[in-house]
Formats: structure tokens, sequence, C-alpha cells
């Protein structure tokens, strides 16, 4: 399509919708592109409830619509140019592959306000927003090292992103911290979403010797994988999984979008939506840890809970000094706290992780 | 680096298991192929096959009745290929993908009760004193069925294909459908149960996966496996045992970058991830310098009038 037919288009989609505002019928339309489908059971579930959440509250005011399945990069522009000129207000764009993608689109699209998870580029009608998950990484590395025999954790990672490294670093800090000889292995999926390879990344891992499996992809298939293989702990990722409880899943990180969601709808429809960072963990009630089950030792339950109160009262922060980097060469001092720009550009290792984060 | 972390017995073990949906849908589609007909709708097959059989096996509670549901499945939904492209002369092309894109949805809808449920196990096919025998017992003597069934498949596939009259009237129709046709065989009829064939071993390699593989259904869970089984049956120039070959490799390859990332080898992960697709290319290329050309007639009309 030329540019210009579709501005043309677009001109002309903007043209009816404020023609719609002017009638006083008006329904806001909040348009979602998800990475995966929405029965993943983790990550674009979650995504999804946020969404029925928006409908449930604002009811006949807003209409939602969305689009599942959407891979990375060039063909989101088309979804997303398809959901503006369709009369979207508000679109949420909820994996960071979309990054560039959303800021081509906003700006073609000026009236039509963006919101994109997890990255960190932004613009006028572009904000971004996020949930610090590392702050439950913290939580799961204690649990994992308290519980790993084998002292070889396994980690099946996505994509070499400063997200899916800063959930590495923090799960590994914190682990080290319980079990100095534990050791990580971590594979990159190359994937958000392919059960078929993360149950043999799983599997991969727990043939060589990994009895806790961590996963930053998307479904529940290394759940299936560790409960076939009997003695190997899992964490629900992005959603609870509690099918998989009490064993092999014995806690998760659940993402809660809704009430953000409804809040920047709203914001929207009120006209006082502006462009701004959001990045919330467990104390903004973001980021929210499922049930911690009986499979885990009492004490180590109580450290954990702990843990997560100390993190979500801000007393405690995951990446807190003395930290080096896997070179050896130091990165926060005694006491010192990481700074939020650091952490959102996360790319190297902190020391004791072994093997190089992709480039 | 530890290499020594890599058990090569249970690394060959993964490799048939992880081969099997792959190997299953690509002879199905080669047998579809060499009579014609080329169906895009190999990932929307296996994934409605997946559904069928988890929904089945756990509705039951035997998986082999899961089997024999997911080929049904798949066979079934290959006939609406068949209806659009053997009688309403659709687009092959244009029609394989909008089955596709109907398969995944009609197996969001089957699947919506059946997310987070465990399937019963297939038990493995006891070999008795064979899988007792060092090295070979555990690497090939203690599968479950299907992966047998699969390699089955393909000898039966190339026995019938080469040597019976069958595989040789199969072949007439996809080299040339209209001297097929002037010599009395039923293009349509023929090409229709080559359709329904490819879309039943489709289906049984669809739930392989939600059955067996990992074992679990999720929405969408064939990720692309349709999609490599068709490219492996081009590069394998539509030949039976280069199937096994290129499955085989593909599998085992995507097993051991698996394995070698977990054991910390020093090679880029990049090059690991891409090299279960580079190094099946470049053998069976290597492979077909054979000059072996697709059946002429494929992908094209047939109608009796022509």
């Amino acid at each position: 399509m030329k540019l210009t037919t579709l501005l043309a288009g677009a001109a002309m989609a903007l043209g009816l919708a404020t023609s719609a505002l002017a009638d006083g019928h008006e329904k806001t339309k909040v348009g979602f592109v998800f990475v995966g489908p929405i029965g993943d059971g983790g990550w674009t579930y979650e995504h999804n409830k946020g969404r029925l959440m928006v409908e449930e509250q604002l009811g006949d005011a807003v209409e939602t619509v969305f689009v599942e399945n959407v891979a990375e990069g060039p063909d989101s522009e088309r979804v997303m140019t398809q959901m503006a000129l369709d009369g979207a207000d508000l679109i949420f764009t909820t994996s960071f592959g979309y990054m560039d993608p959303t800021i081509n689109i906003a700006k073609k699209f000026p009236d039509v306000k963006f919101e994109h998870a997890t990255g960190y580029k932004r613009a006028d009608n572009v904000s971004t927003y996020s949930a610090r998950f590392y702050e439950g990484r913290a939580i799961q590395g204690h649990i994992a090292g308290k519980m790993t025999k084998s002292n070889i954790i396994g980690y099946i990672a996505s994509y070499p992103i400063p997200e899916v490294i800063r959930g590495i670093n923090a799960a590994y800090i914190h682990a080290a911290k319980v079990n100095p000889d534990v050791e990580f292995k971590i594979i990159w999926a190359y994937t958000w979403f392919d059960p078929a390879k993360e149950a043999d990344a799983a599997r991969a891992l727990i043939e060589q010797g990994a009895d806790v499996v961590l996963q930053h992809t998307d479904s529940t298939a290394p759940q299936a994988a560790a409960q076939e293989a009997g003695n190997v702990v899992t964490f629900g990722q992005a959603s609870d999984m509690a099918q998989y409880g009490p064993f092999p899943r014995v806690s998760s990180i659940i993402d809660e979008w809704g009430p953000y969601y409804v809040a920047r709808t709203k914001a929207v429809m009120d006209g006082t939506w502006e462009s701004m960072d959001t990045w919330d963990g467990i104390g903004a009630g973001m980021v929210g840890i499922g049930e911690i089950t009986d499979a885990v030792p009492a004490d180590v339950k109580e450290e954990a809970l702990a843990m997560k109160a100390a993190i979500a009262d801000g007393s405690y922060h995951p990446f807190t000094g003395p930290i080096k980097k896997q070179d050896g060469s130091d990165w926060l001092a005694e006491g010192e706290v990481a700074d939020d720009g650091t952490l959102a550009g996360m790319s190297f290792y902190v020391e004791g992780l072994t093997g190089e984060i992709p480039q | 680096m530890d290499l020594g972390a890599i058990n090569p017995i249970l690394l060959i073990a993964a490799l048939m298991s992880a081969a099997t949906p792959i190997l299953l849908a690509a002879t199905g589609e080669l047998v579809a192929e060499r009579a014609g007909v080329l169906n895009l709708g190999v990932e929307g097959m296996m994934i409605v096959g997946a559904i069928c059989g988890f929904a089945i096996a756990v509705e039951t509670g035997s998986p082999l009745t899961g089997f024999v549901a997911a080929a049904a499945g798949g066979a079934v939904l290959s006939l609406l290929f068949a209806l659009l492209t053997q009688v309403a002369l659709a687009n092959q092309v244009a029609s394989g993908l909008a089955l596709t894109l109907f398969g995944l949805g009609l197996s969001a809808l089957l699947g919506q009760g059946y997310v987070g449920i465990k399937p019963p196990r297939m038990g493995d096919v006891s070999f008795g004193p064979l899988a007792e025998i060092p090295v070979l017992g555990p690497t090939l003597f203690s599968h479950d069925p299907i992966v047998y069934v699969g390699l089955l498949l393909v000898a039966g596939t190339w026995a019938v294909l080469r040597f019976t009259r069958a595989g040789l009237i199969l072949r007439a129709v996809g080299e040339n459908h209209d001297a097929a046709h002037a010599l009395g065989y039923k293009v349509v009829r023929i090409r229709t149960l080559a359709i329904m064939f490819g879309g039943a071993c489709a289906g049984l390699g669809g739930a392989y996966i939600s059955l067996i593989r990992v074992p679990q259904w999720t929405e969408g869970m064939t990720a692309g496996v349709g999609w490599i089984a068709l490219a492996l049956v081009v590069f394998a120039s539509w030949k039976p045992w280069r199937v096994l070959l290129g499955a085989y490799l593909f599998g085992g390859i995507t097993q051991l970058q698996l394995n070698l990332q977990g054991a910390g080898v020093a090679i880029p992960v990049e090059y690991l991830a891409m090299s279960p697709y580079i190094i099946t290319i470049v053998v069976l290329v290597i492979l077909s310098a054979d000059k072996s050309a697709a059946p002429a007639s494929l992908g094209r009309t047939f109608h009796a009038s022509n």
C-alpha cells in the first residue's frame, strides 16, 4: 500500500471517528495486540484477563477488540494499522517486539493513543508500561536455591532482551545467596510460545540434572514436562498455572494488568491521558506471587513471604549491592541499589553466571 | 563447558520422539503432493488432530482411541479442502491457507474445555528382551507405538509408491492428470483419497504433540510444525526415505542444540538456534542433486472437460 493511500485512509477513518464522537453516542474503542493465543495459560492469557476487566468495569462505555498470534515485527504494523483505521482510540501492544512497529504506527495516527508493554521507546501518543517481574524472580530464586538438591537450576529463556536478563540475574543472585553451590543452566528458546520446543528444552535441562526449572516462555508445557519427570520443581510464569500445583508448580509470578488497563482506558475517556512510563511491582499490585504450596518447607515459605513483604513496602530491593558483573568488575557497592535506568537496559550477567548472553 | 552432561542415549531417544510429528505430517503431505495436490493446510489439520485426539483420549481414557480420532479429525477437515479444490475447483494455495486459518480457529473453539487437563499416558511398546540390550535397547526399543507407526508409514509409503499398481496410478495422476484421465482413472477420486490420507497423517502428527510430546492442550500448540513438514517434503524431493532422513536430522539437531546450550558449549546461541534449519536444508539440497523434480501436475486444477 502506498503511503498516500494509507494516509488518506487514515484521515478518512479519523474523520469518521470524530464525527461519531460529535454525535454523542460514542464508545471508546480499545484494541489489544497479542503475541500468543489468549488460551496460552500464561502471558497472553493474563493480558486478555486485563482486557475482560476493562469490559466488565466500564461496561457499555467501551468496546474492546483484540488480535491474537500476531508475529513480532512488520506484520504487527499491519494489525495496528487496521485497528487504528477501524477507529480504535487506545491500542495496547503487549510484547517487547512490537516496540518499533508501535512507534512507527503511532507517528501515522497522532490522535490514537498507544501503550506498549515492556519497551522503552515513548512518544507523545505512546506510553510504556511494564511490571517489575524481577521482584517475583528474586523470590523464585530464593525458593529454588533452597529446594534444589542437585544444585542445578535450569532456566528456559526466551529472547536476550533486558527484561529476560534481569529475571535471570534476580533469580541467580537470590538462589546463590542461600545456596552458594548453585549452578544455572540456561537455554535460549528464541520463542515466546512454542509448547513442543518449551517441553523439549525443559526435558533437556532435566536430563542434564536440573531439578528446578524456571521459565520465561509463555506456555505451561515445561510444567507438564516437569510433572512427567516427577521430582522437578517449577514456577508458574505470567499466570498462576495453579493446575500444576501443588507439585511441580510450587509458586508463581502473576501479572495483574487489569487495574492498569482500566485506569488508562478511563484516562482516555476523560481526556486526561498523557504519555508516561509505568513500572510497577509487587507493592503496587502489578506483580502477584501465586500461592506457595506445601511442597515448600514451612521455613522457606516464611522467608519467601517475608521477602515479598519487604519488597512490597520498599525496604528491600532485589538488586542491592555488593554485586559484581560477570567479568568481575564492580557494579553495585555495599548497600547500593540499582537505578531504574540500568535495570531497564540490563545487558550483562552478574558474577557467578556462566555462558554468554547472545547478542 | 560440560559435554559429559549430555547423555547420547537419551539424546537419540529424544530425537526419535521430537521428529515423529514432522515425519507423520510430511509423509501424509508427500502422498498428497505425489498425487498432484498442494495442500498448504497441514498446520490446520495438525492442530485439529491435536485437539480431537486430546479430547477423545481424555473422554475415553484411551490414548489409542485418541489417535484414531485424531486421524479421523484430520481426514474430515481435509475433506473440506478436497471439496473446495477438487469439486469447486478453487485455487489450491488459497484453499490450503484458508484451511490452516480455519483449523487454528476451530481447534481453539473445540479446546476451550480442555486447558490444564492431563491426558492419559500411552505406554511404551514392550519388546521384551530386546529392550535390555545396552545402548540399542533404550534408543531403539523403548518408545511409544506412534514412533514405530511413523517408521512403518514411511516404509509403507515408499513400497506402495514404488512397487504397487496403486502407487503407479497415484503417481500418474500427479504427473499428468489429463493422461491419467484419458486412461480411465478417476482423477478426482484418487486425489480426494490422497488428500484424506494426508489429513489423517497430519492429524496423527498433531495428536502426537498434544498427547505425548508436551503432553497437554494449549491453543496454537503446533506452533509452525506443519510449515516445517511442508518445506521438508520439497527439500526431500518428494521421496519418503529422504523425508525420514530430513525429519530425524531436524529433530535430532533441535534436540542437540538445546542440550549443547544447557551444557554451556561456547558456540554462539544464534548459530545453534539456526543450525537445525540450515543443516537439514544443506543435506537435503545436496542429496537432491540427482535432478528429481516435482510432480508435473502439482498444484494444477483438474477438470474432465480440459
